[in-house]
């Protein structure tokens, strides 16, 4: 008997352009786990200066804050920060609810509210940026 | 009995009775004792949805220095009432734990530090990064007044 006849396999019920796609169930493969390391690698550095920030900032008036997000470093990196913080939001509380949420139409129902509201708080707050940074 | 998971978890006693077998999360305090590995995972999940929550803060903090001067006077003296203080040493300690453990899972992600005795070192690290970075960052905050 050869080796090859004793060798453990695994079968799997796929076709072979299906496992050469590897797309999945989901057709996206890997695309939502790699955004959501990018996202979380992004924002090691930003969640940093983030901190920094808050504590340059700390009972600061309006003209202080007004003045701190005019700097274009601090508008660019506050920028970014939320283009990450909002993205990475998304990614994480769609897993979370996909995970817990068993029912298909409560389940598409909730997430299209939280990416809703999630959308609106990233455009506020980039909008906020902005009028803060060109005023 | 709503669907095939529910009905695997069935099984009969020694007497023969049909019973429902406990799921794993029901476990927990009865059949589970204390892991590293699930504490730590469940923890990132409560902190990253407590940070989601979190953001609402940092919108309005925006969103109020933004609307001008006395919407982000309001804001500003909220964030610094006791009830304001409390809520932001909650986001500051999920911050920097999931900041932490978020460091582990990307070392997991390239494979590294997965054996279980190395698991539960780097699980203590972060639990007591997270805690030094806490503890700091308040030290500082009411250093620089």
């Amino acid at each position: 008997m050869s080796s090859k006849d004793t060798a453990p396999s695994i079968h799997i019920r796929r076709s072979p352009l299906g496992r050469a796609r590897g797309l999945g169930a989901a057709k996206a493969g890997s695309h939502h786990w790699w955004v959501q390391r990018l996202s979380a690698v992004a924002l090691l550095p930003l969640v940093l200066y983030f901190i920094v920030s808050v504590l340059m900032l700390k009972g600061a008036d309006h003209a202080a804050m007004a003045a701190y997000m005019a700097e274009p470093w601090n508008t660019v990196l506050f920028i970014a920060l939320i283009a990450a913080l909002f993205s990475h939001l998304d990614q994480g509380m769609q897993v979370v609810l996909e995970d817990y949420i068993r029912t298909d139409s409560t389940r598409l129902t909730v997430l299209m509210l939280v990416k809703a509201v999630i959308a609106l708080l990233a455009l506020a707050s980039l909008i906020s940026v902005l009028k803060l940074a060109f005023s | 009995m709503k669907d095939v998971r529910e009905a695997l978890m069935v099984g009969r006693n020694t007497e023969g009775k049909l019973v429902r077998r406990p799921i794993s999360p029901f476990m927990l305090g009865s059949a589970y004792q204390f892991q590293m590995s699930s504490a730590t995972s469940i923890l990132h999940r409560i902190t990253g949805v407590g940070l989601g929550l979190g953001t609402l803060l940092f919108t309005a903090w925006l969103v109020a220095a933004a609307a001008g001067d006395s919407a982000f006077s309001l804001v500003q003296a909220l964030l610094a009432s006791w009830v304001g203080l409390f809520v932001l040493f909650c986001f500051t300690l999920s911050l920097f734990y999931h900041f932490c453990n978020g460091i582990r899972h990307l070392a997991w992600d390239v494979g590294k530090g997965f054996e279980l005795p190395a698991m539960h070192r780097n699980g203590a690290l972060v639990i007591a990064a997270t805690i030094i970075l806490t503890v700091a960052f308040w030290v500082i905050a009411f250093l620089i007044g």
